[in-house]
């Protein structure tokens, strides 16, 4: 028998999904009203029509944000940086994950709290002076400090989740390779690579949230609309159509679209690296 | 953990060196630095003068940053929430039917939203003329409250925190109850423990690496909010719901105050610091076992 005992009689059973039903409606208002507003017509919203249901569907509003704005530069900002810094946070922490967890040397517990306890770090502590040396760097306002920051900060975590997956790897497995006198790289590349897939899966999902929801990096390193991504950007579309909340509306959720699709189509890996800590430890092994 | 033969010294610094170098350069070094900076008046131009102590003990004095840092309690407290929230709603959805896997889904979904469209869409919900919240409390008969506008703002701005955070607790909780040991739950049953009984002295304990883990999420993102703050009040009206890192950013960007900024980021590094001490030190012991 499991935890919670099972519904047996059909009454209950209809009463929970009712229940459940209801609650959900509650809590997807703020989304539901965002969501219906950015379908409602201009005029409507003048004539005060907030939140009855929309007479008809205004889906030119979507248009209208891509033609009268530059969203889709924003898009591809965002894109690019979040592709960007997924692949080189991924890279480098498959490859310090690998010698943390399959490498014996002095140091190497301390350099791996090191690694998780700086990526708690609250962000404005780090703010002044990586803002000073993207600059110096001659990489402020590019698109480059974004991704040489996010790739530096996610590493941290990302790295804690490699090393935790790739030590459960067996030790006779690499060895077997290395006594066929496979290099360490190969080793990485052809035995331990393959094995750490669904790993890689979840830290990607994970990493691609993250960056693409920034904010804070956004504003601190760039100011040019033309490498802003769109966290940024839609607070600059929104003083554009202050009194537009269709438009802000419809923006907003073109923001959101990215990550939601992402979470679901790699739901299992996303929840699975969110959750990591939260299984007993016994299910692990 | 055996040395394995083929992995040398060199192969090992090779791996280490990308992830180590990036690391050290822009989140371990920026630390120091900003401890270094805050030690100085600097407008983020011209020369840096060396003031010693002089900005934290104007910090003492600054009505705002004891605005700011009472906002960053409220906001850690209300959090305190999001657990039991969110232990609630796993609970109540833990259980398999037909589209539960969707509904959990659609429960989760507001974390994986954007706070800069969270913020949007509460900032919506609260707006004193046409937003649903206030539609709602005219319809009960009562006073509309135009939330973000007055002196409340910062519960209208926790509150929009706690819509995804409720959701991680949820989804942390699910995954707790999902694992937990069938043979304890049945052998509970079998003494003829059932409902409270049932929760309180066998699942809950169960749940205990979850409930830590829960707490902490929450304190870090309580000390962290900023997105929502800039989004639905800019730390407004009058700097009453400004919290230490939004009040950080204007000090540095509105009035370049950058030594003064510092200041403020080396005291959110205090306070985070109790979180970061506890973590590492669990998991050194984790790891030394």
């Amino acid at each position: 028998m499991t935890f919670p005992a099972p519904l047996r009689s059909t009454g209950a059973r209809a009463a929970y999904a009712l229940g459940v039903g209801a609650l959900l409606v509650v809590w997807m208002l703020p989304l539901l009203g965002v969501a219906i507003t950015s379908l409602r017509p201009e005029e409507a919203l003048a004539r005060g029509e907030v939140w009855a249901w929309p007479r008809e569907l205004a889906w030119d509003n979507y248009a209208t944000v891509f033609r009268t704005s530059h969203i889709g530069r924003l898009i591809a900002n965002s894109f690019a940086v979040t592709l960007a810094s997924v692949a080189g946070a991924l890279a480098c922490a498959t490859l310090a994950g690998h010698a943390l967890a399959k490498h014996d040397f002095r140091g190497r517990h301390l350099l791996l709290a090191i690694f998780v306890g700086g990526n708690l770090v609250p962000f404005q502590t780090l703010m002044l002076p990586v803002r000073d040396l993207m600059l110096a760097l001659g990489l402020y306002d590019t698109r480059w400090a974004l991704i040489v920051f996010h790739v530096a900060f996610q590493t941290g975590f990302c790295t804690l989740f490699m090393r935790n997956f790739i030590r459960e790897l067996p030790d006779e497995l690499l060895e077997a390779a290395r006594l066929e006198g496979a290099s360490e790289w190969a080793v990485l590349r052809h035995v331990v690579l393959p094995l750490v897939r669904p790993a890689l899966a979840g830290v990607a999902v994970l990493v691609f949230t993250f960056v693409w929801n920034d904010y804070f990096w956004s504003l601190v390193l760039v100011q040019s609309e033309d490498v802003r991504p769109l966290t940024a950007g839609l607070q600059t579309l929104r003083g554009m159509w202050q009194t537009s909340w269709s438009l802000v509306s419809a923006a907003s959720i073109v923001a959101a679209l990215a990550p939601v699709t992402m979470f679901f189509l790699m739901q299992q890996h996303l929840i699975a690296g969110l959750t990591y800590g939260a299984r007993r430890d016994t299910d692990r092994a | 953990m055996s040395k394995p033969a083929g992995a040398s010294a060199a192969s090992t610094l090779a791996l280490l060196a990308p992830a180590t170098v990036l690391f050290a350069t822009f989140v371990l070094h920026p630390i120091a630095d900003n401890v270094w900076l805050s030690l100085h008046d600097w407008d983020g131009a011209g020369a840096k003068s060396w003031v010693g102590l002089g900005n934290y003990r104007e910090l003492a004095g600054d009505r705002t940053f004891a605005i700011a840092l009472a906002n960053n309690l409220r906001w850690l407290l209300l959090y305190a929430l999001a657990p039991p929230l969110g232990l609630t709603l796993a609970l109540l959805l833990c259980r398999t039917a037909r589209g539960m896997r969707l509904v959990r889904s659609l429960f989760f979904m507001p974390f994986v939203i954007s706070q800069v469209v969270v913020g949007l869409m509460f900032a919506w919900f609260f707006n004193g003329r046409f937003g649903l919240f206030d539609h709602l409390l005219r319809a009960a008969g009562l006073a509309p409250a135009a939330l973000l506008e007055g002196d409340q703002a910062i519960y209208g701005l926790v509150l929009a925190g706690l819509w995804p955070q409720v959701a991680y607790c949820m989804i942390l909780y699910l995954t707790g109850i999902a694992t937990l040991r069938a043979d304890l739950v049945e052998a509970a049953r079998l003494d003829g423990a059932g409902g409270w009984a049932l929760l309180r002295h066998v699942v809950l304990p169960q749940l205990r690496p979850v409930h830590f883990i829960a707490v902490m999420v929450c304190t870090v993102s309580a000390l962290r909010s900023f997105d929502l703050v800039m989004v639905m009040t800019g730390g407004g009206p009058h700097r009453s719901s400004s919290v230490l890192a939004s009040y950080l950013y204007e000090q540095v960007f509105t009035s370049g105050r950058y030594g003064y900024g510092a200041a403020l980021a080396t005291v959110l590094l205090a306070l985070m610091s109790g979180i970061i001490v506890t973590l590492l030190w669990r998991l050194l012991r984790a790891e030394r076992r």
